[in-house]
């Protein structure tokens, strides 16, 4: 195909159905909320005209949704899903039953606030409330990546027998239209291979999955898992790798992306769809002569902590740019990198900025720099 | 100087941690005889039983089969004593009685 041919002008959310197309789940249960909807309703389309050879189950809402991914992924079938906001809390539940069985669902999360008061437009506290949840949470930046991201998910997914959230922030994200480079079946279907769990619910081969496990197993159980997680690490790092390998696109080592990072003395740390601004803003401070950098954690859980130490080791401060608060405490990634980060001499700011799908500006994130250092740990953009 | 020590509840040497706690023997529950968990148990009068098998298919257990004479029998060792047989037989041929220590 010539470079031209696969390039198309797509909405965030059309090239997230478009990636999971090529993924071929063989159920879709899912159940509509701004502003996922416009991903579900392509793959609704998708299946009605044949493109997609799925069984879509309108369930009644987001806990059936989840409910139905990991009946359907028990009995040995790739699944799919999408939620943010209330659903994701509704679901909540279901969401550590599906990473305690490890099944390998993948899910794509258009990030919104959480209510009350009823807001429908993005920010990251609904994932970032679910970070114990055992689910290998990634946060994209631009559609390209929402896209890469997603097929990348089910390899990493079937590898680790771990579910995988791909985060972008709603609306902000999910309803921008980019270019994406699009990969064709064969090249999908080299890269994630038919799933084949060695054990599946099959009336032929009965066995059970969702027993009791009494205080004398449960531990084991969820430190095996908590170690599947923290290998993933590697396993993440080597997906990304393998995609940049055979299509040319990579995102940092897979883990912590960086831009400008060279002879940095300080960085502002982001996730998600604010990293595209934060680059315009590292590039005016560059052309003032200001040693700044960006680092773009895309992977949250599992958290990288080595990966974020080495980033750091060189830099005098820090400014974490949270589009979510832990109410009662802080921004989420700023307590988690002070944590990483508690026996490096780095100080470390913490900005809340972009909650209810408030713009992160290019005025704001400069405020934040100019603010680096300051004795206010935990400050506020508005 | 009483010192107490409580023994590490430790888990069964034998028992495998398959990952997602899968179990990959079927019919292991059998092994769980549910039977001790009763307080009263069912006991059917087998010249009133009418053979209509309600109590069959109410028991969420699927613990009461037909016998020979084709008359419901508990099987004590899974039954739990919930009474849902009692209260569906149509002729009231089924007791709870007091379970014997």
């Amino acid at each position: 195909m010539k470079a031209k041919e696969n390039r198309k002008v797509l909405e965030c959310s059309q090239a997230i159905a478009e990636a999971v197309k090529l993924c071929k789940p063989g159920v879709i249960a899912a159940y509509p909320i701004t502003p996922q909807t416009r991903i579900v309703e392509r793959l609704a389309e998708l299946v009605n005209n044949g493109q997609l050879n799925a069984e879509y189950i309108n369930v009644e809402s987001e806990h059936s949704a989840m409910s139905a991914c990991i009946g359907a992924q028990a009995t040995g079938v790739r699944t799919f899903t999408a939620t943010n906001s209330q659903g994701l809390a509704l679901m909540s539940e279901m969401l550590f039953i599906a990473s305690g069985l490890r099944l390998p669902i993948v899910m794509a999360v258009t990030n919104r606030a959480l209510s009350a008061p009823i807001n429908i437009w993005g920010d990251q506290s609904d994932a970032i409330a679910q970070r114990d949840s055992g689910w290998i949470q990634l946060y994209c930046e631009s559609s390209q990546e929402a896209y890469d991201t997603t097929i990348q998910a089910y390899k990493i997914a079937e590898k680790m027998l771990l579910p995988v959230m791909v985060c972008v922030d709603g609306f902000t994200l999910s309803h921008v239209w980019e270019p994406i480079e699009m990969l064709g079946q064969k090249d999908v279907d080299s890269f994630v291979p038919n799933y084949n769990p060695k054990y599946k619910l099959d009336p032929a081969k009965p066995i059970t999955i969702g027993p009791i496990s009494m205080p004398n197993s449960y531990m084991f159980f969820k430190k095996q898992q908590h170690e599947a997680m923290l290998k993933s690490l590697g396993v993440i790092k080597e997906t990304n790798n393998l995609f940049s390998k055979k299509f040319k696109r990579k995102y940092g080592e897979g883990l912590v992306e960086t831009y400008r990072m060279e002879n940095a003395d300080y960085a502002l740390v982001a996730m998600g769809s604010a990293c595209g601004t934060a680059r315009c803003v590292i590039d005016e401070l560059r052309k003032k002569g200001k040693k700044a950098g960006l680092i773009k954690i895309k992977c949250f859980r599992p958290f990288p902590s080595s990966e974020i130490i080495k980033t750091c080791s060189k830099l005098k401060c820090i400014a974490v740019i949270d589009r979510d608060i832990s109410i009662g405490n802080a921004g989420a990634l700023f307590t988690e990198i002070k944590a990483a980060l508690c026996n490096q001499h780095i100080k470390i700011n913490n900005f809340i900025a972009g909650l209810g799908g408030r713009d992160i500006t290019q005025d704001m994130l400069t405020e934040a720099i100019s603010k680096i250092g300051q004795q206010k740990e935990v400050d506020w953009l508005f | 100087m009483n010192k107490m020590t409580r023994k590490k509840p430790t888990r069964k040497e034998k028992m495998p941690i398959n990952t997602g706690a899968m179990i990959l023997e079927p019919g292991s529950s059998l092994r769980n005889k549910t039977g001790s968990w009763r307080v009263r148990r069912p006991v059917i009068e087998k010249k009133k039983c009418i053979s209509c098998g309600q109590c069959i298919k109410f028991c969420p257990e699927g613990c009461i089969k037909f016998d020979k004479g084709k008359k419901a029998d508990v099987n004590y060792d899974y039954c739990k004593g919930c009474g849902i047989c009692a209260q569906v037989c149509p002729v009231k041929a089924i007791n709870m009685e007091m379970e014997e220590k």
